[in-house]
């Protein structure tokens, strides 16, 4: 565990009373890129929605620490003061709101108190990194994520993440949904945003997307922990031979019969 | 003396209106005093707050202190084709700037004793049927001024108009009036300001008569932005002939006691009359609404959309009937009301209602109520932004989309300006 790292301690969470995590670790150091695969309902998805706070899980024991404090005890807007961004892998509509207003109240969330963001600044550089992502300038009067199709979605997430520049970012399957061109483009805009300040956490189903994001690390993810851990070439195998091998050695079933 | 005991000026007292319209005006008193207050069991005002509307405490408003200071504070959008200002029902400002060549924008009594015939045809015509009969008879009786607006056959009218309707003193009573009449092809936006000079008690009993010809297309906006102490009531008749589409949007951003009463008449083919309100309620603010989407034309469209969100321990009521005589068929009416409540102790009231005379109609009518969804205030605070501004985002957003139904960009804009001020943004 560094101190300039996302790390998850021993994490046991459940929804209600059916628990979801159970036992989970993962160290993510800033300037790295980690990818999490696994099964549908491994609990990929919860892992992301815990580490940002939301309220209908309950963390049973085990840690979250940013750059070495936890944040657990942290409300949701605060962890992502913190630097700590989610692309959903649902994005939420929100009517009525339009994507500039939306970004620019994150954007003053994070100033000093009677500081105001500079207008004319923030929208050369929300324009820009809208051209960098081939989003359309009059989505900026669209409501966020209204009658957007999933593509469009997944590229606004990764708008809001190049305009708030997190310390790190978690994308929940920011691939899925998008076309070729739109898969590169969006790998390009993540690429583009790594660097030695930020540590990413990319979950996805899709070696495919490995090829443009190449990770410095591949994690499985199995019933609710991370089984097995390798390099880049650990997606091409799962890609290739799917999950059974190696839930089988190193799953919580594969334990039992060892 | 209370405004209840007031009787209007007898003639010869005042020459400000045609003697007709004095006579006018003491029938009207009669009437006001003939009809009896509202009471607990009458349909119109079922879950009224009665004692509301008791209006004993309320007298005549005397003339404003400083109605130059009035007019400077009257100032919201840039560039208009006109404004006027009522301090205390006294014109105090006309500034007609850019008004194309025969469109008349007069205070009443001029209309009324110049063009006698027009005023005539469409000057509170139609009968008050959503409950306030007896105060918009108190209105006619008490009539001092008021914006007349009429733009002749194909004129239109890129900028909006803007009529300011200040009051001021404590327990003061004001009857705005504004009277807008599109002759064929007519074109217009119309903006009404009503404000309170300081935070004091006083009474408003405001009416709006929307006459709209062949054809003719208005944007009509009441700006209501009382003092929080205010109680009001805020009267709309609108008639739309063949075609003619008028698009009024009520926004109650004050008040503690605000009652609108919303009447169209989709009079010509096609006609269209859509009917937005925007209404943040919070403290013990009541605000009280019942429409009539009243179809006796064929083909014609009406849309009724009000959102209303609620805070503290604040109350609203919703009353809409859609009406479809038996000649309307094809008619398409439209409405709904959504309650974003946003507290416990808040209450609210909605009584949708339909009447179908016709054949192969369709309407569709609804009422909802919800709070803040949580997964899109997670969703919010995800990005940073802390709860109560998330919250106010959504509320913000709730009364953006029914500004969203004005299809006039500049106009969605300046209301959205507005409303960020209200809602502290
Ligand atoms: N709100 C909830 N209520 C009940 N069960 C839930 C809830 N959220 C998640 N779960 C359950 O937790 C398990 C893990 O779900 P999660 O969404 O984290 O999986 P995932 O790994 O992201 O799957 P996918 O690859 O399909 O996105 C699933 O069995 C799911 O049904
Ligand atoms: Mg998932």
């Amino acid at each position: 565990m560094s101190a300039h790292s996302l790390s998850i301690r021993d994490l046991h969470a459940s929804i209600g009373d059916k628990p979801i995590l159970k036992g989970l670790t993962l160290d993510i150091p800033k300037g790295e890129v980690h990818a999490i695969m696994g099964k549908n309902g491994a609990g990929k998805s919860t892992l992301a929605k815990i580490m940002a706070g939301h309220p209908d899980y309950t963390v049973t024991s085990g840690d979250v620490l940013l750059d070495g404090e936890s944040i657990l005890g942290l409300e949701p807007d605060v962890r992502a003061r913190l630097g700590l961004f989610l692309a959903f892998q649902y994005p939420m509509e929100i009517p009525g709101v339009t994507i500039a207003n939306f970004i620019r109240a994150a954007l003053q969330a994070r100033l000093p108190e009677g500081e105001e963001l500079e207008a004319t600044d923030y929208y050369a550089k929300l324009y820009a990194k809208m051209d960098a992502l081939s989003v359309p300038r009059n989505f900026t009067s669209r409501s966020v994520n209204e009658g957007f199709s999933g593509g469009e979605k997944k590229r606004c997430e990764i708008l809001q993440m190049a305009m708030l520049e997190p310390s790190y970012a978690v994308l929940d399957e920011t691939d899925s949904g998008l076309d070729i061109d739109a898969l590169k483009i969006v790998s390009a805009g993540v690429n583009a945003l790594r660097g030695p300040n930020i540590g990413m956490l990319v979950i996805t189903h899709y070696q495919r997307l490995l090829d443009y994001i190449v990770p410095d690390k591949v994690h499985v993810m199995s019933e609710g922990r991370i089984i097995h851990s390798g390099d880049k070439d650990l997606a091409l195998k799962l890609e290739a031979e799917g999950y059974d091998w190696v839930e089988k050695q190193f799953g919580e079933s594969g334990i039992k019969a060892a | 003396m209370s405004i209840s005991t007031t009787p209007p000026p007898e003639n010869g007292t005042s020459n400000r209106w045609p003697a007709w319209f004095r006579k006018e005006q003491q029938e009207a008193w009669e009437l006001f005093q003939f009809l009896p207050q509202p009471k607990r069991n009458d349909e119109p005002w079922r879950f009224a707050n009665l004692k509301a509307i008791d209006l004993s405490e309320f007298h005549a408003a005397a003339p404003s202190q400083d109605a130059a200071a009035l007019v400077a504070r009257s100032s919201a959008h840039t560039d208009l084709a006109a404004k006027l200002v009522f301090a205390n029902e006294v014109l105090v400002h006309n500034d007609q700037v850019g008004l194309p060549a025969g469109v008349l924008l007069l205070p009443m009594e001029e209309a009324a004793k110049n063009h006698e015939e027009l005023f005539r045809k469409s000057f509170m015509t139609s009968d008050v049927r959503l409950g306030s009969k007896k105060f918009a008879a108190l209105h006619h009786a008490h009539l001092h001024s008021g914006a007349f607006v009429y733009v002749p056959q194909g004129v239109v009218i890129e900028k909006p108009i803007e009529i300011w309707h200040w009051v001021e003193g404590e327990n003061a009573t004001i009857f705005p009036h504004t009277l807008i009449v599109l002759a064929e092809g007519a074109s217009a936006t119309v903006i009404d300001h009503f404000v309170s000079s300081r935070d004091e008690r006083s009474l408003a009993i405001a009416v709006n008569d929307l006459t709209l010809g062949t054809n003719a297309k208005l944007h009509y906006v009441g700006v209501q932005e009382w003092s929080d102490k205010a109680t009001a009531f805020h009267i709309n008749t609108t008639e739309v002939e063949k075609e003619g589409v008028s698009t009024a949007l009520q926004m109650n951003l004050g008040g503690a006691y605000i009652r609108g009463e919303s009447d169209s008449h989709l009079l010509g083919e096609e006609s269209r009359s859509v009917m937005l309100s925007i209404n943040p309620a919070s403290g013990t603010r009541e605000i009280d609404q019942r429409t009539f989407q009243d179809h006796f034309a064929p083909r014609a469209t009406s849309d009724l959309l009000y959102h209303n969100a609620l805070a503290d321990s604040s109350r609203t009521i919703f009353a809409g009937l859609i009406k479809v005589e038996e000649a309307a068929h094809e008619t398409d009416a439209y409405q709904k009301v959504r309650n974003l409540m946003l507290s416990d102790e808040a209450e609210a009231n909605s009584m949708p209602g339909l009447e179908i005379l016709a054949d192969n109609v369709r309407c569709t009518h609804g009422a909802t109520s919800g709070e803040l969804n949580e997964d899109e205030l997670f969703y919010m605070m995800a990005r940073g932004i802390p709860p109560k501004q998330a919250a106010q985002l959504i509320v913000r957003g709730f009364f953006g989309t029914v500004l969203e139904r004005l299809e006039n960009e500049p106009l969605h804009e300046h209301l959205g300006e507005i409303l960020d001020r209200k809602l502290g943004f």
